[in-house]
């Protein structure tokens, strides 16, 4: 187990990059401790599953290093990392038994037969697959061949990380979620550092303590989920995170306030820059359908079961609303009220606002 | 099982028919054929099932056989392990590929009997370039048309330059369609080379590999064109295969009767053999 510090890294799949474009991952500069639950997010090609090879060592960063403890292990091979990977697809030797497959990173490191059999005893147990062991491996459902890649990862003491890539493609809805909970309560138990890499905002908010949000190779966003949804630093994480996400409206901005189609909105706290396109940032969950503020039309209702989205239009801007009670008919003249402390305003994007003083 | 739709065996005559007229039709006249004796003008004697036992008795057919068994053997032993060796050192990536599949095609595109002309120039000794290069140039005593063991050497190593690139081939599509990811979780797992073949590449290109011995089992211990043209069975009978050796009797001595016997008996080893290797590699599967 083992804090993982990123440096400076940067990767290109072109021999002789040139412009910051030709880098699949652009600088990046983080650290996780010990034993903590991480996950990276971020959409299909934004470059989570490169940073997730240079860690584990497939991929050499074209600059930058990478640390384990402090100590350099830019230029090792996997094998000599210490880590474990899980892939998208599970990864099964067809035609040993599941207690085979189990022992195999094990066996392959000279582990002491005795000492095997314990440990593989125990994984099986944690992952509740002790009445599979004896069975062949290419038999079993895709949600089990995925509990044992997983187990094959785990079983060996001495990881410094496991890393999940897109763990839970494959498997069945109803599987997902059983499988997720699952792996949350192995990081309790094991206490090993783990890096899950998702496009998937539910599987990464609920397995991580940190989620790391990417972008176009960058980093985004580092913070807790809450923090994620409730203060996006950029409009990518507002849009990214939460269904539907973040309202991003168009905004100008006058005499140090803002406006949304002629009308003042009231912001969290002050504007602290104003380079790039000003836009206003609230979450459908904070704008409320009332008999006073912003004057609007609504366009279309749908409905998500619990809630209603209410889409409304303020001017030529659609405005989303998620609302319990009384849901209004669709062409009624509605007005929306933002919650002040949850209404922020960014600036080229990344958020412009100071957070409220409560 | 109720069938519910009997129309459906409509569907089945075409391919029935065809069956009964590329196959059925003619194996029935080798079977008419088998118990009788003819000396030709369409006069034909009953003898039962005497060719049969005599053919089942003697030597000369259980010398071809053997020879037959080992020839095959030999071009298995060699063929397959190379095939999966040269396979595996194939690049799996990049411009080379189709350089590769090309340079391997190319031995299968050559007709069988211009293959075994081409060998037989070849291994002269006087003219051949092999030949040559063996008996003069090396000093090596190497002339297939006096020795048996050149001759043998010179068939094996000709079948093996012919047909070694189907085993690679059929490999080859096996290797490909394993996912990165397999070896990236072997390499994770701290696998050897050998574990990653034993483990991963092997299982994945088990399917196939049925295939290609098969295929080669089939085609080698019915080989006739290649050894034909380049040995005529000779020196001696020492190359007389089982298939020279059919013909020799049904075409040379015109023996119609002894020939379909053999002939049948001929068709029901290769099945049963088939039949056999292909129950022992596929039955893991069926568990």
């Amino acid at each position: 187990m083992a804090k993982i510090t990123l440096s400076k890294l940067r990767h290109s799949y072109i021999p002789n990059p040139t412009s910051p474009d030709d880098y699949a991952l652009k600088e990046i500069d983080l650290d996780w401790s010990d034993g903590g639950a991480y996950a990276l997010l971020g959409p299909s090609g934004c470059g989570k599953s490169t940073l997730l090879n240079i860690i584990s060592g497939l991929l050499v960063p074209s600059e930058g290093q990478v640390l384990f403890d402090d100590k350099d292990v830019t230029a090792l091979p996997p094998d000599k990392r210490n880590i474990a990977q899980v892939f998208q697809f599970p990864v099964i030797y067809d035609t040993m038994t599941v207690f085979d497959n189990l022992a195999f990173p094990l066996r392959n490191r000279g582990v002491d037969e005795a000492q095997v059999a314990a440990r593989v005893t125990e994984i099986a147990t944690m992952l509740e697959v002790t009445d599979l062991l004896g069975a062949k491996a290419a038999g079993l459902s895709p949600d089990n061949k995925q509990k044992i890649s997983m187990g094959r990862g785990l079983v060996r003491d001495d990881v410094n990380v496991v890393m999940f890539d897109e763990p839970l493609t494959v498997i069945d809805p109803h599987l997902k979620w059983k499988l997720r909970s699952k792996l949350k309560e192995l990081h309790q138990k094991v206490r090993a550092t783990m890096i899950y890499v998702t496009h998937d905002q539910t599987e990464a908010l609920t397995f991580a303590d940190q989620v790391v949000v990417m972008q176009d190779g960058e980093v985004v966003q580092i913070g807790t989920p809450v923090e994620l949804f409730e203060r996006p630093a950029h409009t990518f994480v507002g849009h990214f995170i939460g269904s539907p996400g973040m309202n991003v409206l168009d905004a100008d901005i006058r005499d140090g306030g803002a406006f949304l189609g002629g009308h003042h909105v009231a912001l969290e706290g002050a504007i602290t820059a104003q380079d790039g396109t000003p836009q206003i940032g609230i979450r459908p969950e904070f704008v409320r359908i009332s008999d006073a503020g912003l004057p609007a039309t609504v366009r279309k209702v749908s409905d998500i079961g619990r809630h209603s989205v209410v889409e409304a239009m303020v001017g030529d801007t659609a405005v989303k609303a998620i609302t319990d009670g009384v849901v209004p008919e669709q062409g009624a003249a509605v007005h929306l009220q933002f919650q002040q402390n949850q209404t922020r305003l960014y600036c080229g994007g990344w958020l412009a606002t100071t957070g409220a003083a409560s | 099982m109720k069938t519910q739709y009997q129309k459906a065996w409509f569907f089945v005559l075409p391919v029935l028919l065809l069956v009964a007229f590329n196959a059925l039709i003619p194996m029935m006249t080798v079977v008419n054929y088998s118990v009788q004796e003819t000396f030709g003008n369409n006069v034909f004697f009953w003898e039962g099932l005497r060719w049969f036992e005599e053919l089942l008795n003697s030597d000369r057919f259980h010398a071809a056989l053997g020879r037959q068994f080992l020839f095959t053997g030999l071009i298995l032993l060699i063929e397959v392990p190379l095939g999966i060796i040269i396979a595996l050192s194939m690049p799996r990536k990049g411009p080379w590929v189709p350089v590769c599949l090309v340079l391997m095609a190319l031995p299968m595109l050559i007709p069988w009997n211009v293959v075994g002309a081409m060998w037989n120039i070849f291994t002269l000794p006087d003219i051949g370039l092999l030949g040559y290069l063996m008996n003069t140039t090396l000093g090596i005593d190497y002339d297939m048309t006096q020795s048996p063991f050149a001759a043998w050497a010179t068939i094996i190593t000709m079948d093996v330059w012919h047909w070694t690139s189907l085993v690679v081939l059929l490999s080859y599509a096996g290797l490909v369609s394993i996912p990165d990811a397999y070896y990236q979780a072997a390499k994770i797992d701290g696998a050897s080379p050998f574990k990653v073949f034993r483990y991963i590449q092997l299982p994945k290109m088990k399917q196939v590999l049925t295939i290609a011995i098969l295929l080669r089992f089939m085609d080698s211990f019915n080989i006739y064109t290649e050894v034909f043209v380049l040995t005529g069975g000779g020196p001696g009978n020492s190359t007389t295969l089982l298939s020279i050796d059919l013909v020799k009797i049904a075409l040379g001595q015109f023996d119609l009767g002894p020939a379909a016997a053999m002939s049948l008996i001929y068709f029901a080893i290769t099945l049963l053999v088939s039949w056999l290797f292909y129950t022992l590699m596929t039955k893991d599967d069926a568990k």
